[in-house]
């Protein structure tokens, strides 16, 4: 094992329970003091099919995985005829006897322990996660503690089963205890479920699609605690469009969704441009065109999502790159909408919504409210023409106003004009409200630096690839440059960023480098792009490898 | 309050003789009738499509979303769940309501929507010069079909009926007296109210004489009978021969969409931040 650095494969049949097995591991890794990411690799079924997660812990934050495991758990013969050459050379497998055959390590008799427990034969999951916490060396009590927070059913026998196998392994190799306070693990979807609900979240709309329906999941469970409501119309038209029909309202929504959903939304993504209502789009991309890889990841929508929609409006585009930025401008997201009425777009992937990270709890932006709405403003005018374009929002019913808004040109009531002065007017003030959302993302940091800052060549990235990045950097003295807002583009903060640099290398998982292209209307010139297109994030080997090619 | 006082400033474009003017009075009627009967104007929402139709927005004098073409529903569906003391009116067109935003109409019926639909249906394209609906005749001559379509109409009000609307009438742009009461009723009515307008289009379709020689009030006895709403939603299939009944065809009570999902409190700042503290505490 590396000093502060543990890597666990785990890997089955779909509907063996690999990702919650995942997730125990990520806990326990969490548990143990370590920052920690995992990345979850599924085909596009319920049944069948090899799935895999891999949970990487670390004493710096890992938002990306390592090519060599120091535990392979494996649920079938697959997991090793895979991923045995991942194996690190001091590595362990952890395997299941009945179904892993020809093969060295732990081996857990899951098939007798079940019997003998009279478990149904999803628990073996439970029984590989016995095995290997004894194997690294992790206290029962501890262990119990995260396998009961966990499970959600039948905590008792899963329990009796991990117990059998966790008495009956032996110890491989004691994964250290890091002396660091524990943070608690998430996916990017709960985070940003979290945000949302931070974001003063009341309704929230999707239409199941891959990578972000677990937003929807998550906040369908905490729809009574968190006194939200979750809705699941019939097309992401439908979804969209209620959005807009509860900000008319005065009450906060948000959707979910991934590229084929978002071309849907394009039409009422323009209406709430025009119309200057708030709307919060979560965009998670997936392998595309089209239906592409639904499980699989990529950053191809980054064009999209900056001009998705007819016609020209200002939007809010935010691309976290791991969960704790994805909870920051989730909230970020809602209250700026708000406060300027536009669309606002949270831009992640499937490794930032389906994988999970360590989450410092107490890192989130500064709240950006919205301006009290003037009561005294008589008689009401939905689009005034204010000095900042920002006009005040009053919400039906409200005595002696009308209230309304319009998806044509309209005046400063709303009603539809074809006036050339007042379609020159209603246009510049919607761009005066993007001067002014501009200068309020430049104090948010809205440009991470990392890496090895006093490099003069930069390594640029956004959204997922931030920690690959990171490390990369890091190892090769590298700065890494990473604009989490690209719209509007924070320039004052990103040629800060970018001050010194004489060598731009951009790192992204596309096929055309759709950052290196955007960069360039603002004056910088990338040198070299590192591209993968295979729908897998790059592995932290992998990307250090492509770098140095690229430097040599 | 005086009638005038819904009308708004904004110079009116429709065609002279224009069945929509009918329609536009007899929904100002009402609506005063329903001030004086509690609902106040200001808790009124119209939402309407893309057509001529949709001009009714800039007509009245009352609060409106003007929304996109076919979209209408999902708008008001979105009005509605966030605050259900609002009473939502979408003013929708045919080629609006049947073609583009067909699934919307189907899925308010089926949830039970507590909102009143109003289809301005002159069974042709206005706004859009003069193409055919999915309510225009079998062989209809228009721009895009000079041979006459090649498509039978379908029948909405038997779709609705089937899809769960509980409120279901048909008016006549030049029976604004009946077609008031409608809209009333149609907006007192807890669940998703229906109502096909047969309203005059004056320079694409101009089937007046054909519903003066056609029409007759449904009787009013058994509103609450299915069986009976799907014999008189079938009696005319807006193709062939037929009398053509007026009036509520259907009303039943159903619990609604909104009172399956009551608006919750919001939670106060200070009750948010110990929920995410104990989410997070709960993962550590
Ligand atoms: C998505 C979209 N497609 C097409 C149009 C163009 N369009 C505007 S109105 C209209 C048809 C209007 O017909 P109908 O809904 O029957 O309304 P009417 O004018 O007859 O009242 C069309 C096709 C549009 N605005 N949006
Ligand atoms: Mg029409």
């Amino acid at each position: 094992m590396m000093e502060s650095e543990v890597s666990v494969l785990v890997g089955g049949p779909a509907g063996a329970g690999i990702s919650s097995a995942g997730q125990v591991v990520a806990q326990l890794l969490g548990r143990l003091g370590y920052r920690v990411h995992m990345y979850l690799d599924y085909p596009s079924r319920i049944k069948g099919g090899h799935n895999f997660a891999v949970i990487r812990g670390s004493g710096g934050q890992p938002g990306a995985i390592r090519e060599k495991m120091d535990f392979l758990l494996a649920l079938n013969q697959e997991t090793v005829g895979l991923h045995r050459h991942n194996l690190a050379a001091d590595g362990v497998i952890v395997y299941d006897a009945g179904e892993v055959k020809n093969t060295s390590g732990i081996a857990v008799a899951i098939r007798e322990i079940l019997a003998e427990e009279d478990a149904p034969a999803v628990m073996g999951n439970s029984a590989i996660l016995g095995a290997f916490a004894r194997a690294a060396g992790i206290g029962w009590n501890l262990f119990e503690d995260v396998l009961r927070l966990s499970i959600p059913k039948a905590v008792a026998l899963n329990l009796a089963v991990a117990r059998r196998a966790y008495d009956a392994a032996e110890e491989h190799e004691r994964v250290p205890v890091l002396d660091r306070p524990v943070f608690p693990v998430f996916s990017g979807n709960e985070a940003i479920g979290i945000g949302l609900i931070e974001g003063e979240l009341a309704n929230y709309f999707s239409y199941p699609m891959s990578p972000t329906s677990n937003i929807m999941h998550f906040l369908a469970g905490l729809q009574e605690e968190a006194k939200i409501r979750v809705f699941q119309p019939e097309s992401e038209i439908a979804v969209v469009l209620m959005a807009l029909g509860c900000a008319y309202s005065g009450t906060r929504a948000a959707v979910g969704t991934s590229g084929g959903g978002y071309c849907l939304m394009t039409e009422a993504i323009s209406l709430a441009g025009v119309a200057e209502l708030p709307l919060m789009i979560v965009l998670g991309q997936r392998t595309g065109p089209s239906t592409g890889l639904a499980t699989y990841t990529a950053q191809g929508d980054l064009y999209f999502a900056l001009n998705g929609g007819h016609g020209e409006f200002p939007r809010l585009v935010a691309a976290p790159g791991d969960a704790e930025e994805a909870r920051a401008w989730a909230v970020a997201g809602m209250d700026l909408s708000w406060k300027f009425q536009v669309p606002a777009i949270l831009l992640a992937d499937k490794v930032v919504c389906e994988g999970m990270f360590s989450l410092d709890p107490d890192k989130i932006l500064k709240r950006r409210q919205e301006t009290p709405s003037a009561e005294s403003n008589s008689p009401y005018h939905r689009y005034a023409l204010t000095g900042s374009g920002i006009s005040p929002l009053r919400f039906p019913p409200v005595k002696g106003e009308v209230i309304r808004v319009n998806s044509h040109v309209h005046d400063t009531d709303g009603i539809t004009t074809e006036d050339p002065e007042l379609t020159r007017a209603m246009a510049e003030k919607r761009w005066k409200k993007e001067r002014i959302l501009e200068g309020e993302i430049e104090e948010m940091d809205p440009v991470n630096i990392l890496g090895a800052r006093e490099s003069s060549t930069a390594l640029l990235c956004w959204g997922s690839s931030k920690w690959a990045c990171h490390e990369a950097g890091e190892k090769n003295g590298l700065r890494v440059v990473q604009p989490v807002v690209l719209s509007p583009f924070p320039e004052k903060g990103f040629a800060r960023a970018m001050d010194g640099i004489d060598r731009i290398i951009t790192v992204e998982t596309n096929e055309t480098g759709q950052l290196s292209r955007f960069i360039r209307e603002f004056g910088y010139h990338p040198d070299d792009t590192i591209l993968k297109y295979d729908g897998r994030p790059f592995t932290v080997e992998e990307l250090d490898t492509r770098v140095k090619e690229a430097v040599s | 309050m005086k009638g005038e006082d819904l009308y708004s400033h904004a110079q009116v474009t429709w065609c002279p003789g224009c069945g929509n003017f009918g329609v536009r009075y007899a929904l100002r009627e009402a609506l005063l009738e329903l001030d004086r009967d509690g609902i106040p104007v200001e808790n009124v929402v119209i939402v309407t499509g893309i057509g001529q139709h949709g001009k009714m927005f800039d007509f009245m004098n009352i609060n409106g979303f003007y929304g996109l073409h076919g979209r209408t529903i999902p708008i008001a569906a979105g009005i509605h769940i966030a605050n259900p003391d609002l009473r939502v009116i979408c003013i929708a067109g045919d080629g609006d309501c049947y073609a583009e935003g067909l699934e919307h109409l189907v899925f308010g019926a089926k949830r039970n929507l507590d909102i009143t639909v109003l289809v301005h249906d002159n069974r042709v394209y206005g706004l859009t010069t003069g193409q055919y609906t999915p309510t225009s005749p079998f062989r209809f001559r228009g721009r895009s079909t000079p041979d006459g379509s090649r498509e039978h109409p379908f029948n909405p009000l038997e779709l609705v009926l089937t899809s769960g609307a509980t409120f279901i009438g048909r008016g006549y742009s030049r029976r604004q007296e009946q077609l008031k009461d409608l809209i009333r009723e149609a907006v007192l009515h807890r669940g998703f109210s229906f109502i096909d307008i047969l309203q005059i289009c004056v320079t694409y379709n101009d089937m007046t004489e054909y519903y003066n020689s056609h029409i007759y009030d449904w009787d009013q006895d058994d509103l609450g009978d299915f069986e009976a709403a799907c014999r008189k939603a079938r009696e005319w299939d807006y193709d062939t021969e037929a009398p053509i009944g007026l009036g509520l065809m259907y009303r039943s009570g159903k619990e609604t969409f909104e009172e399956l999902c009551p608006v919750p409190e919001q939670l106060k700042p200070g009750e948010r931040a110990a929920l995410v503290r104990k989410i997070m505490d709960e993962r550590r």
